[in-house]
């Protein structure tokens, strides 16, 4: 099955490549600048994080004298976490919001959602590039533990991938999904430790902490970018597993729900 | 050798009672149903050789476009199975996945893509697509400033860009100018003589008699109906007419035609002739000449009113000509049990040479499709020869003269 579904990918690579290249053209494609536009949008996000909290409000980290500290720190979690929901939240309407294509034509369904962890990642590519320059710029770039990045990310891209799959088949045949999520995903940012730090919360709460597999991901990326420390590796294991399984149950889902989902939407 | 095997196929909706109840059936294993199922389509088998056409008729909702998704694979069977060799290209939707912001050279691209061609394919193929569409400059801009005809020039063209070994056209070559859709018919004939098998649905019973030899009449799901496409479209007319198809039946005459007869029965045709000049009976008439077509009929039940008609059809089932007492202004009316109503219709035999078989119809109004008392396909054949008018073909006799005149330059100039 998985197997099928990896060669169903590979056949189509042309569709696949050619979407993302389209859906990335089309943002830019009637506006004078073009994709131009695709740097300057996440140049201002990093400029406004940055400029608002280090120079007008003179946020500080407890522990850490730099006014720029705080700025990194809420890069680190807020440009991963925009990659991570931006899969979630695409991939739960990819079936919908494509409902004529699947009545209509023949190819593998599965395709949908790879175009859009690709696009996220064209997107989530350009911003964090952005954000490694200023790092360089500012001096600040963290040297060697960088390499520490991509499997962190792989594993936070495939919980959002199983999440999002299992989600979006969930909401051909239960609309609430849609809404519900998105209501989800706000308590989720706001209880993992991104614009806040872990320390600020009571002692109480800590444990609780442990069970939002997010908390690891984005305390490894802030311990990479601003500490320039090796994360945890240990930390990142539940995540691992908990990516996997959702993997699984998305898999299991899609397998046996995919051509009734036909009918539905 | 067969490349389309359907083998009992069915294909069932689930009609939950409520929202909740799916989510129930997910979560609580029970075997108590939480749905109505309907079949949308059941039991249909058939196969189809290489190089065959064939058409599928029916009523909305009896499961045409149902088959097709099918068998073009969007939609999941829910019982049987579906053998197939070679590729399908499925004229469903045209111009699906156009992007309006992108210039019809990008569109073609990706909606190939789509079909599964590799970039080096439609590298190759694109100067063709871009010739048939025939839309010259606007190949460059954007499918937003294009008429819904150009679109739909430049979809055909993708589509069938590579010659499928099955073609699927669900009534999409409906959209177009003439001129394109005769380009694009001649194509689909061009690819029937290569061996490509077609699958049409098309409520065009004239585009279905015109191109298919076979014909699979769908009537709430199942397949009534499948062969010879003269009999089973003279059954989907009288079906159109019916709507109840237990009031249909076929008969095969000693000539080895088949009579279809519908209708509740009031009125009966007891018989059908063709007299000539000195009444008598003929079956061959020369072209041109004056006829009288006699239609008896028998009342069983006592009618208000009658409106007596007849058609004739052409070997393909292309209607030539048809009238009815109501359109000559002609009512006829309180007929009782027993009596016989003889209609004589006087005409002069305006046809090419061929054969042609005569429908006859009986209903209350001048639409047979209310009381329809009955209706009679294919109950009386005659073919028309032609030894004294000068040899024309087609169907209508129009008795062309002919003058000649020559102009040459030492005639206008002596």
């Amino acid at each position: 099955m998985v197997n099928a579904q990896m060669k169903a990918i590979w056949s189509y690579r042309g569709f696949i490549w050619g979407s993302v290249q389209r859906e990335f053209q089309s943002r830019y494609r009637n506006s004078l600048l073009g994709s131009v536009w695709a740097v300057l949008t996440p140049l201002a996000t990093i400029l406004i994080y940055t400029l608002i909290f280090s120079r007008l409000m003179q946020v500080r980290l407890p522990g850490m004298n730099d006014t720029l500290a705080y700025s990194i720190y809420l890069c680190a979690g807020i440009l991963t976490w925009g990659l991570f929901a931006e899969i979630i939240g695409r991939c739960q309407t990819v079936f919908l919001e494509n409902a004529n294509m699947i009545k209509k034509l023949t190819f593998p369904r599965i395709c949908l959602p790879v175009i859009v962890v690709l696009n996220a990642g064209v997107n989530f590519l350009i911003i964090f590039g952005l954000f490694l320059c200023f790092l360089v710029l500012v001096g600040r770039f963290p040297g060697w533990v960088i390499l520490a990045l991509p499997p962190i990310l792989i594993v936070q891209i495939a919980l959002a991938i199983g999440l999002g799959i299992v989600l979006g088949i969930m909401n051909v045949f239960f609309r609430d999904v849609g809404q519900f999520v998105g209501i989800v995903l706000q308590f989720w940012f706001w209880f993992t430790p991104i614009v806040y730090p872990a320390s600020v919360l009571p002692e109480y709460v800590q444990p609780w902490f442990r069970l939002n597999p997010m908390v690891s991901v984005v305390a490894a990326y802030q311990s990479i970018l601003l500490y320039g420390q090796w994360p945890q590796w240990s930390t990142l294991i539940p995540v691992l597993i908990t990516a996997i399984v959702v993997c699984l149950l998305a898999v299991g889902l899609y397998r046996r729900r995919a051509g009734e989902m036909v009918d539905e939407i | 050798m067969t490349i389309l095997r359907v083998h009992n196929l069915g294909k069932a909706y689930k009609q939950y009672f409520s929202h909740w109840a799916r989510l129930a059936e997910w979560c609580l294993p029970s075997s108590r149903p939480r749905y109505h199922i309907h079949w949308a389509l059941q039991n249909v088998n058939f196969e189809i050789d290489p190089g065959q056409a064939m058409g599928i008729v029916g009523m909305n909702g009896a499961g045409k476009s149902t088959l097709l998704k099918i068998i073009a694979g969007t939609t999941q069977p829910t019982t049987g199975s579906i053998e197939m060799k070679g590729r399908v290209a499925a004229l469903l939707e045209l111009g699906m996945g156009f992007h309006p912001d992108f210039t019809g050279r990008q569109n073609v691209t990706m909606a190939a893509q789509l079909f599964g061609f590799s970039v080096h394919e439609i590298q190759d193929l694109l100067p063709e697509i871009e010739a048939f569409a025939e839309i010259g400059d606007y190949i460059d801009q954007p499918v937003r400033t294009y008429s819904s005809g150009m679109q739909m020039r430049l979809a055909f063209s993708v589509a069938t860009a590579k010659r499928p070994d099955l073609l699927i056209v669900d009534e999409a070559l409906a959209v177009g100018d003439s001129y394109f859709q005769q380009k694009s018919f001649s194509r689909i004939r061009k690819f029937r003589e290569e061996g490509t098998t077609l699958l049409l649905v098309s409520h065009d019973v004239g585009a279905i008699l015109s191109i298919c030899d076979r014909v699979a009449l769908l009537h709430a799901g199942t397949m009534v109906k499948e062969g010879d496409p003269e009999e089973a479209i003279d059954f989907y007319r009288a079906l159109l007419a019916e709507q109840d198809i237990g009031l249909i039946r076929q008969e095969r005459q000693a000539h080895g035609k088949v009579q279809t007869i519908s209708g509740r029965g009031e009125m009966i045709v007891s018989d059908i002739r063709l007299l000539d000049s000195n009444g008598l009976p003929i079956e061959a008439v020369e072209a041109g000449t004056r006829v009288t077509l006699e239609i008896r009929s028998r009342v069983n039940r006592p009618v208000p009113e009658v409106v007596a008609g007849f058609m004739i059809k052409d070997r393909l089932g292309q209607i030539m000509y048809g009238i009815n007492s109501d359109r000559l202004r002609q009512p006829i009316e309180h007929l009782a049990a027993g009596d016989e109503l003889v209609c004589r219709f006087q005409f002069a035999m305006n046809l090419g040479k061929g054969n042609y078989s005569v429908a006859t119809a009986l209903s209350r109004r001048d639409s047979h499709v209310t009381d329809n008392y009955e209706w009679r396909d294919g109950g009386f054949i005659f073919s028309v020869l032609n030894t004294k008018k000068p040899d024309f073909v087609g169907t209508v006799s129009l008795d062309a003269a002919l003058e000649v005149q020559r102009i040459s330059e030492n005639q206008i100039n002596p």
